[in-house]
């Protein structure tokens, strides 16, 4: 096995394993850092797929500034693992499961037989992911969504400061 | 890497946070399933942006599928101010993130 390979299967088995504790872990603000250390596994496949631009940005955008408002969300609240709303019916947390796992087991088997030739991503080659590329694609083809996007984050940004006071 | 290798990681993760949004009956918990969600979604698009690569004469083949990753972040973090936003009014009304006191509308 290449150090690539090995790679591959430490950050999967990492972004699977802390994802399945996001969801099964009862304290709130444990499910965030199990969040964030899936975050930084994801960030580590970027970077094995040589897109270093989306690798930086989901470090800095995802576990900098989101998992960080929901860190400070969380505190706010005093939230904890007595306060966390017990799931009283079993069979709701039975069938919620088994119908995921018949999701994944659905689309593993269609999936499975759809690629009769076995396409070979390619890693730690080519420049489409440095910055360099994307950022002139950005402000050259993509330059109206990229201001469009600045007015949905004033909108945002006004919508979440009216939600969130206090009515007077 | 074979592309079925990120795919199903890619299923994994996605299915994981199905499973999440199913079973927990914290608002803030399923919030975070859904952002699991399209995160798996967003491996998915970077693998096959890199197998355009591959395959393609282009040199800058696949960058359009990056961009759309990084326009799917952004709109990811409006989204999650303006949910916060809800979530915090939702806990000073009813003093819980139970998402079962949500049922108001159901009458």
């Amino acid at each position: 096995m290449s150090v690539t390979q090995i790679l591959f299967w430490l950050l999967s088995v990492l972004a699977v394993c802390s994802a399945v504790m996001v969801v099964a872990s009862k304290s709130p603000v444990h499910s965030i850092l199990f969040l964030i250390i899936t975050f930084f596994a994801i960030s580590g496949h970027y970077i094995l797929l040589n897109a270093q631009f989306l690798a930086i940005v989901n470090i800095i955008v995802y576990a900098g500034a989101i998992m960080v408002l929901f860190l400070f969300v969380v505190m706010l609240m005093n939230l904890n693992a007595d306060s966390e709303p017990p799931q009283k019916n079993k069979y709701i947390l039975f069938g919620g499961t088994i119908a995921g796992a018949s999701l994944l087991l659905v689309l593993v088997a269609a999936l499975k037989q759809t690629v009769t030739t076995v396409q070979m991503v390619e890693t730690n080659t080519g420049n489409v992911g440095l910055i360099e590329n994307l950022g002139k694609i950005l402000f050259t083809d993509y330059v109206f969504p990229f201001e469009i996007s600045s007015v949905l984050f004033l909108s945002a940004m006004i919508g979440a400061v009216v939600i969130s006071k206090k009515e007077a | 890497m074979p592309i079925n290798y990120y795919i199903f990681l890619a299923l994994a993760l996605f299915s994981i946070g199905v499973i999440g949004v199913l079973i927990r009956r914290n608002a803030i918990i399923i919030f975070m399933c859904i952002e699991l969600m399209l995160n798996a979604a967003n491996l998915l698009l970077v693998a096959f942006s890199k197998i355009h690569t591959a395959t393609s004469s282009l040199p800058t083949a696949g960058s359009d599928a990056q961009i759309f990753v990084f326009f799917i972040m952004v709109v990811a973090a409006a989204e999650v101010s303006v949910g916060l936003a809800i979530i915090v009014m939702m806990y000073r009304n009813t003093h819980s993130i139970d998402v079962n006191f949500l049922n108001r509308l159901k009458n």
